[in-house]
């Protein structure tokens, strides 16, 4: 590939053929096909090719078009937030807690609000883990306390007084109305209410709602998305600890 | 309906079957035992809502709340609450059950524990007032039935089982309406989350919900409304789901009974694990709610397919089985029939690992074959739907013909945008034909399906069975230091889900009361009482008028 200008690829380099699945609220006819293919044209899509409509009920319609969309890509404009941390292994992850803190790490970890969804704070906490990594739990140098679903703002506050926790993990997978923001912005707000100014544990909050580059927003330190694993959880808190220490020096 | 007359296809070793429920029995029945000596507050505001206390105060509390709570403060729960409700009645206290209620509120009645002929005759008027409740369910039962003669059942097996959730019970609606023009047989509300660790029940019709709509009793009376005029359109009756299940379960089963739901999803153990509701809580309120379901002739739905969302679907496959013969031992013990088990099971390995579909047919047959009688709930792939729309897809063609080739009972349609978006109206319509081309096409499979002797089906059946005893087994023989009955003990110690649930701990165990000698309850004295009529209602089930369709 030359130059940092691309187009999607069908079956030729530089065909720039995408496909799209939408539904209008109108009944199926020939206008309804007309207007299908207007909001390809408008989406970049020409020439547009409807391959499939079909009545959802009498008062919608479901289309498949393909076509080639007219937009370049610019890869020299592409934005990518690089991680700012090295990725470390499970052993240099204990090794680094050991030499920084020379005591375990304590780790709270709670899905807070009404979100009854544990799946992400598990996967991240629980020895099992995600993606073939294993969880925090597994970590040796790693306390681990998981206060799962629906727990209350105060109540993790209390607890992670309570274990002297370096770190809380909160987690927000459903979220409807911007519950997610609420609850986290809520939940920074209590810790550094309870906490003197810069004993406050590291706030870490994840789900696939969240924003990349939102933390501050959000007064936590840290947002992680889809996919995040244990191993960069790990690494990440890791990180933050000496940055802090170092501060604190 | 399309059970093959001849043998079963697993051969499972009957001595071992027999093992895996007199195990069932001897876990549960400890705890039946603490169900039946302890109460609790949303068993006691179930029982006056059944007396026909409804409405809330100007901040929503419901006036349930109010007078369970003003008897508590005075008189305390352990002798039940109507006793001392109709004993203040009969002194003239207040007109009605409501009034009374808004004055305990305010706090200008004064409640005592009546003696002698005080009592006798407070629990009279208890009994009389509590049995309208009663009747009041026992007509919706009758109306189901006859609905049901008159529009029929679902042509095809499994059930098709749909979800609506909007947050708004009037957007609701359309869509539940909708989606039975589209072929669902069963509509489900999903709850708003959070709604289970209220420890109250909502009023009045709601808008606002997150992730779901508020189970309340005028939103179950609006959708029930709105579902008998599709079922009359379609011809067919559309059955309704909500969720007895958190803090509220007796309260919520109670209001499902009156307004005629026809399925409420109501696991013995979901509560516990995945929400930290207290466990004794949790089996006295669940005893009420399935007596209840029992009498109203609503067919539960249980949770097993929670597990697998936890835990790896292979190594977890025999808790799966565990949890099934723990619910069915509780649900026969609370009066519940055969047909009125829809016990859960899910579609959950990981689809990469090598014979993932044959063990997916291994455990939905174990659990067609364990429990013949009951409908059995096939829940769809959410673990391992990745966002890849398009494999996602497949992976719910899968499902599907893994649950025609098993004659599940009740299939819960999968979404091809699970875990990425609430399903578009789009997604839901391709979810349909998906289901509708696999039942088309191979809903007779089961027929020509027979694993052979000793095969690769058979020998992981059996082995997960073999497993599953072996954790009852432990389970039985389980105890710890605080001296709880073995299962909870089990609970405690981490043996479902990886999740430890201690019996001290947990939500609502502030409300949990140990009865005194003198407990009255006369819903629990009718519920204890009552038998089911001979006529048998329908579900989906391996015999009667159901036969046809897909087969």
């Amino acid at each position: 590939m030359t130059g940092p200008i691309i187009r999607p690829y069908g079956d030729t380099t530089g065909d720039g053929m995408v496909q799209v699945s939408f539904t209008l609220p109108i009944p199926h006819d020939k206008r309804a096909e007309g207007a299908a293919l207007q909001l390809a044209k408008k989406m970049g899509m020409d020439p547009a090719l409807l391959v499939h409509a079909k009545p959802i009920g009498p008062d919608f319609t479901f289309f498949v078009v393909y076509g080639s969309v007219t937009h370049l890509v610019n890869l020299d404009e592409v934005e990518v937030v690089e991680r700012a941390y090295p990725l470390l292994s499970a052993k240099e992850v204990n090794l680094e807690i050991k030499r920084r803190l020379r005591r375990k790490l304590v780790v709270v970890g709670a899905c807070i609000g009404t979100d009854a969804h544990t799946v992400g704070i598990d996967a991240i906490l629980n020895i099992k883990g995600f993606a073939g990594e294993k969880g925090l739990e597994y970590y040796r140098e790693i306390k681990v306390v998981n206060l799962g679903a629906q727990v209350l703002v105060p109540d993790l506050v209390a607890r992670a007084r309570a274990e002297r926790a370096d770190a809380v993990l909160v987690s927000q997978v459903v979220t409807q109305k911007d519950a997610h923001i609420h609850n986290t912005t809520q939940m920074s707000a209590a810790f550094r209410e309870a906490y003197p100014a810069g004993r406050v544990p590291i706030l870490v909050a994840g789900g696939p709602r969240f924003e990349e580059g939102s933390a501050a927003r959000l007064g936590v330190d840290q947002i992680f998305g889809r996919g995040t694993t244990p191993g960069e959880v790990a690494s990440y808190l890791v990180h933050e600890i000496s940055e802090r220490k170092a501060r604190a020096a | 309906m399309s059970r093959n007359p001849a043998t079963p296809v697993l051969e499972l070793d009957p001595a071992v079957v027999r093992r895996a429920r007199s195990l069932a029995r001897k876990a549960a029945a400890p705890v039946v035992k603490l169900a039946q000596r302890h109460t609790t507050v949303s068993v006691e505001r179930a029982t006056l809502r059944l007396a026909g206390l409804a409405g809330a105060d100007h901040e929503r509390v419901p006036w349930v709340n109010h007078l369970v709570d003003a008897v508590r403060d005075q008189v305390g729960l352990e002798h039940g609450v109507t006793t001392p409700v109709w004993d203040a009645l009969m002194r003239g206290e207040a007109e009605d059950v409501t009034v009374l209620a808004q004055k305990a509120a305010s706090g200008s009645v004064q409640f005592r524990m009546p003696q002698g002929r005080d009592a006798l005759a407070a629990r009279r008027a208890a009994t009389r007032a509590v049995g309208t409740g009663l009747k009041r369910i026992d007509t919706a039962r009758r109306t189901r039935d006859r609905l049901i003669a008159r529009l029929g059942d679902p042509a095809q097996q499994p059930w098709i089982y749909l979800i609506v959730a909007t947050g708004d019970i009037h957007e609701d609606i359309p869509q539940a309406q909708a989606a039975a023009r589209e072929g669902a047989d069963v509509i489900a509300v999903i709850r708003s989350t959070g709604q289970s660790l209220l420890d109250y029940v909502p009023e009045g019709a709601t808008r606002e919900g997150f992730a779901g709509t508020y189970a309340t009793q005028e939103n179950f009376r609006l959708m029930r409304a709105a579902l008998d005029d599709v079922s009359k359109e379609l011809g067919r009756y559309i059955r309704l789901t909500n969720y007895a299940s958190g803090l509220c379960m007796p309260e919520i089963a109670a209001l499902a009974g009156m307004e005629r739901l026809d399925m409420m999803l109501n696991d013995s153990m979901y509560g516990i694990l995945f929400r930290d509701i207290n466990p004794v809580r949790t089996f006295v309120d669940q005893r009420f709610s399935r007596q209840v379901h029992a009498r109203a002739g609503i067919i539960i739905n249980t949770g097993e397919d929670n597990y697998l969302t936890t835990a790896d679907a292979v190594e977890a496959a025999h808790t799966v089985t565990v949890s099934q013969l723990l619910n069915e031992r509780f649900a026969k013990e609370a009066g519940l029939e055969d047909w009125q088990l829809g016990l859960g099971h899910a579609f959950e390995i990981n689809p990469e690992i090598p014979d993932s579909f044959r063990l997916e047919l291994a455990h939905a047959l174990l659990a067609r074959q364990l429990f013949p009688d009951a409908p059995l709930k096939w829940m769809p792939p959410t673990k391992h739907m990745t966002g890849d729309v398009f494999r996602g897809y497949l992976l719910d063609g899968f499902f599907n013909l893994a649950g025609a080739m098993t004659g599940q009972g009740i299939l819960l349609v999968g979404m091809m945008t699970e875990a990425v978006v609430t399903p578009f109206l789009s997604d839901r319509d391709l979810a349909l034909q998906n289901v509708r081309y696999v039942l088309n096409a191979a809903g007779g499979l089961r027929e020509d399906f027979h694993p052979p002797r000793d095969g690769f089906i058979q020998n992981r059946a059996r082995q997960v069975l073999s497993e599953a005893v072996e954790l009852l087994e432990r389970i039985v023989e389980d105890s710890d230091p605080a001296g709880d009955v073995p299962l909870l003990a089990a609970i405690a110690d981490g043996t479902f889900g990886l999740m430890k649930r201690p019996a001290d701990g947990g939500k609502g165990l502030d409300g949990v009361v140990e009865r005194a000698d003198d407990y009255d309850n006369p819903a629990i004295t009718a519920l204890d009482a009552w038998e089911p009529p001979t006529s048998a209602p329908t579900a989906p089930r391996r015999t009667g008028t159901t036969k046809g369709g897909a087969r």
